[in-house]
């Protein structure tokens, strides 16, 4: 059975979102709905890990339920976000930002669609039930990442 | 008309009633000192500007000047009385220090200058950064204290002639969660209720609304049914205790920035004990089962433990709200300017949702707004919203705006929501924004984070226009400033939080070479050569009748349909509430009285945002859930607020409003009673905070956050444990002190931070801490 490889996927794929997000957050600290949602959107992504990492026990994978942490560097990208506020060019670098979370999302997503079919295969309804909790989650996280470059590309773009 | 001190007695004698009976007459009025009515030349009727109660009232005119105020008797709104603002407000507008010429800035002082060459200054740089960057470069920022021909110019200026997307209204910061709240649950923006289910409702249900002060007239009315037989009971959630706090049945005082998870807990009471309308809920809605599993959540131990409030008193708050037969519930600051904003506000329409409590007498919700016209600014779309309440995401209503206005559909923006104020600020932080124009309201003393404010607003290449009737601390920093025509000297229309339109006509000349907003922007128009398909001018419009017949047209079909309404009808009858048209020309007192709502996909004027990301809904995902356009039953889970307090700022600091001020004072601190009332800041601490900082009544404290410092009077009392309270009217006009070191603005203190829904920024969630200010060290008092 290879429902593991799937659960260690998704987690690798979620910690890696998680730690996008909360380095975006910091990266756009003069970005003030970017800074904070990302940071609460954080919120979900630590009640997957942990959830996906409880689940995962069940099929002996030790996975670490906790988030990453927020790296050395945190506070220097938010005193660099500050430094450059006045500048127009960091807008680009948003937009890129953006586009990136919104292409790790969207793999999460899709890990989470092959953990809820493995999980129906497998008849693991605890698991199914984790999916069905989280996966809409993740979809708002993309939907998000989506309407904030629909939202300030325009500006970014045609200044 | 009867005159009373109504500063130690703001809300007057007592007129009892009960249930379902009329509320009593009570005429309240005031006349400069030696006048009597026998004086006055002439009565000129309007409705109240510095709060958003609208209620009905006439100048008094003496030699061309206004010399006193009354209330209408024939008014639905106020029945006669007036609050303490509007009876000795108007002096402001005869002070010696109104503008009275046009400003330019010439080697970095403001000086005089004509109108020709302002507004040429004005219309050079516009038309340069249209050609070298085009709309973008372009923003407004305009008012909740402008009439509905002015919003409505604006924004046919603003969105079709120049094509910028970046238009909003100072709104933002008082209503924007109203509209929000109301788009989420009913698809459309619109007061669903009345003032006058005050009348008839058992359970008054006031939600962050200190109605006592900030709308006292309709206070009034509550007193005088809580004075009369079967009076309803109330409940307040407030954590200050407040005058409707002490007049409550039950008072939750939740810790700032929970308000989410409270609604949460008292939704999961009524659920629990299934206080709920199924058939309602069945026939009227969507959604309900997302809301029980959310609140499933949110037993009463944990909302308590999250809130910092009693369990016993949440489930006594729940079975007053699960026992109304008829159910009142309110809502304003408290809820919009704090902590997951629209998110709480949606709630207390679930509350009313879930209970059945809508389109009968005494039922309703009122999510209240905080200016006298913003309103209009809503429906006008001149603060992020389409003209008419449009939706920006449907094009056949966007084609249909361009159709109105015959202009070319790619010219109104629509490719995302209209730019929100904080958005509008960034972008000229980032020098991205380069031009704009703010119009009767006072930013660098109203918005948070006053020294980013004034670095913004200070930049040289910013290129700064501000129109207003005295020198703020908003036009001090401009590059041009337009001296404006005030209420009284010019003739418009506006409505109030429970879409009762006036109409305010002019009763004076406004003082030396000022003018009417509309005749500014409508020159602006002019000069700049806007066309509109057919090569006419745009907007064609030219006075305020003509702009107010443009935008009947612009209402027509619309849920806010003005077109039943005319200058003339508004001024024999006084207030009438919208949608006033053919089938209802006597006006509309409640909505959705059938159970229908303005939600059908293809009419409704928001797809709804995600409560928590704020991520505007798609289109089909609208029409799959709720293709017969129903009322939306709208859950989201509680998050913590984004700075609490710590081991270095240990205190919630909440910034609010005192009864004898509006806004930032420009008015009302002009006017000598109200100053008198109140003329400096203070802070408000509870007895065992204040003990533990050895601080005592009338002290001098200084509160500070990571953004900044201010000093403050403290008035021990009155407030939760953990919790400080600053009034936010206090700028720096009438003192010396520039704000450089300890200021005196509340917003020195606040953090930049906004619903993601609403957009409406935050004024009620900072981590503050407060000491002592030594004795000798109180010579730079700005007192």
């Amino acid at each position: 059975m290879k429902l593991g490889l799937a659960l260690r996927e998704l987690h690798r794929a979620e910690r890696s979102l998680a730690r996008d997000l909360l380095a975006v957050a910091d990266r756009h600290h003069v970005e003030h709905e970017i800074h904070h949602v990302a940071n609460d959107l954080v919120l979900w992504s630590a009640d997957h890990l942990s959830g996906i990492a409880d689940a995962a026990r069940r099929y002996d994978l030790d996975l670490d339920p906790g988030l990453p942490g927020r790296g050395p560097g945190a506070a220097l990208r938010a005193k660099l976000s500050d430094l450059t506020g006045r500048f127009a060019a960091p807008g680009l670098l948003l937009l890129a930002d953006l586009r990136r979370l919104h292409r790790k999302a969207a793999g999460v997503s899709l890990d989470w669609e092959l953990v809820a079919q493995g999980a129906q295969a497998v008849k693991d309804t605890d698991l199914l039930a984790l999916t069905q909790k989280c996966h809409p989650q993740t979809l708002r996280q993309l939907t998000w990442t989506n309407a904030m470059l629909k939202t300030l590309s325009p500006q970014v773009l045609a200044s | 008309m009867a005159e009373r001190d109504a500063i130690t007695d703001p809300w007057g004698a007592r007129t009892p009633y009960g249930p379902g009976e009329r509320w009593p007459v009570r005429v309240d009025g005031h006349l400069a000192d030696g006048l009597t009515e026998d004086d006055v030349d002439r009565w000129v009727p309007t409705a109240a500007v510095l709060h958003s109660n609208g209620d009905g009232m006439e100048l008094a005119v003496r030699d061309g000047r206004i010399v006193g105020v009354r209330g209408r008797a024939d008014d639905r709104v106020n029945h006669g009385r007036l609050d303490v603002k509007d009876l000795y407000g108007w002096q402001a507008g005869n002070s010696a220090d109104r503008l009275t010429t046009p400003l330019v800035r010439r080697d970095g002082t403001l000086r005089p200058s004509t109108w020709d060459e302002a507004m040429t200054r004005i219309t050079d740089h516009a038309k340069g950064l249209l050609a070298e960057q085009g709309p973008s470069a372009l923003g407004f920022y305009t008012s909740g204290q402008l009439f509905a021909e002015e919003y409505y110019t604006l924004a046919a200026i603003a969105h079709g002639g120049v094509g910028t997307n970046h238009l909003d209204g100072n709104t933002r910061l008082c209503t924007a969660t109203a509209a929000a709240a109301l788009k989420t649950s009913f698809g459309c923006d619109g007061q669903p209720a009345s003032y006058t289910d005050v009348d008839h409702a058992d359970v008054i249900a006031l939600f962050g609304h200190n109605m006592a002060e900030t709308q006292s007239v309709l206070w009034t009315r509550v007193l005088d049914r809580l004075a009369g037989p079967n009076p309803p009971a109330l409940l307040c959630v407030d954590p200050r205790t407040t005058e409707v706090a002490k007049a409550a049945t039950v008072h939750l005082a939740p810790m700032p920035g929970t308000n989410l998870a409270l609604m949460n807990g008292l939704l999961h009471e009524i659920l629990a004990n299934d206080w709920v309308d199924h058939e309602f809920v069945d026939r009227c809605t969507v959604g309900f089962a997302d809301l029980e599993a959310m609140v499933a959540d949110y037993p009463p131990d944990r909302v308590a433990s999250i809130c910092g409030v009693a369990e016993g008193q949440l489930r006594e708050a729940a079975a007053l709200l699960g026992h109304a037969e008829r159910l009142l519930c309110t809502v304003l600051q408290g809820f919009y300017q704090s902590h997951q904003a629209s998110a709480a506000s949606v709630q207390v329409n679930n509350v009313v949702l879930v209970r059945g409590m809508l389109g009968r007498p005494g039922c309703g919700v009122l999510q209240m707004n905080g200016q006298p016209t913003a309103e209009n600014t809503r429906e006008c779309g001149a603060d992020g919203d389409l003209t008419g309440f449009r939706n920006w995401a449907n094009d056949a209503h966007v084609a249909e705006l361009a159709d109105l206005w015959n202009l070319d559909v790619g010219q109104i923006p629509h490719y995302a929501p209209p730019t929100h104020l904080m958005q509008l600020m960034r972008y000229a932080e980032n020098g991205t924004l380069r031009f704009l124009w703010v119009s009767a309201t006072n930013p660098a003393v109203s918005l948070p984070e006053l020294s980013r404010v004034r670095a913004v607003l200070g930049q040289d290449r910013l290129f700064l226009v501000v129109q207003d009737a005295f020198l703020t601390e908003t036009a001090a920093l401009a590059d041009v400033v337009l001296p404006a025509a005030i209420w009284g000297e010019k003739t418009g229309t506006f409505t109030n939080a429970d879409r009762t339109v006036h109409l305010s006509d002019k009763a004076v000349d406004p003082p030396g070479e000022a003018r009417a907003d509309l005749d500014i922007f409508l020159d602006f128009a002019r000069r700049m050569g806007f066309r509109d398909k057919d090569g006419a001018a745009f907007p064609p419009w030219q006075d305020p009748e003509s702009a107010f017949e443009a935008w009947k047209k612009a209402s027509a079909g619309r849920p806010c349909d003005y077109t039943g309404l005319s200058y003339e009808l508004l001024r024999a009858r006084g207030g009438v509430q919208w949608p006033c048209n053919e089938d209802n020309p006597d006006g509309t007192e409640r909505l959705y009285t059938d159970g229908r709502f303005f939600a059908d996909p293809d009419y409704c004027e928001s797809y709804g945002r995600d409560l928590i990301t704020g991520a505007p809904a798609e289109p089909d995902q609208y029409r799959a859930e709720n293709p017969d356009g129903k009322a939306l039953i709208r859950a989201a889970e509680y998050l913590p607020p984004h700075e609490t307090p710590g081991d270095d700022f240990p205190f919630a600091l909440i910034t609010g409003r005192t009864i004898y001020h509006f806004h930032t004072r420009t008015k009302t601190g002009r006017a000598p009673e109200l100053n008198d009332a109140a003329p400096d800041v203070w802070v408000e601490m509870s007895p065992s905070d204040a003990a533990a900082a050895g601080l005592g009544e009338g002290d001098l404290a200084e509160v500070t956050t990571p953004r900044g410092a201010v000093r403050a009077r403290v008035r021990i009392g009155g407030i939760r444990e953990g919790v400080l309270f600053l009034p936010f009217h206090y700028g720096y006009w009438d003192t010396d002190s520039g704000g450089d070191k300890a200021g005196r603005a509340a917003n020195e203190l606040t953090m930049t931070d906004w619903d993601p829904v609403s957009k409406q920024p935050l004024f009620k969630t900072a981590a503050a801490a407060v000491s002592r200010v030594p004795d000798e060290d109180t010579r730079g008092d700005v007192t």
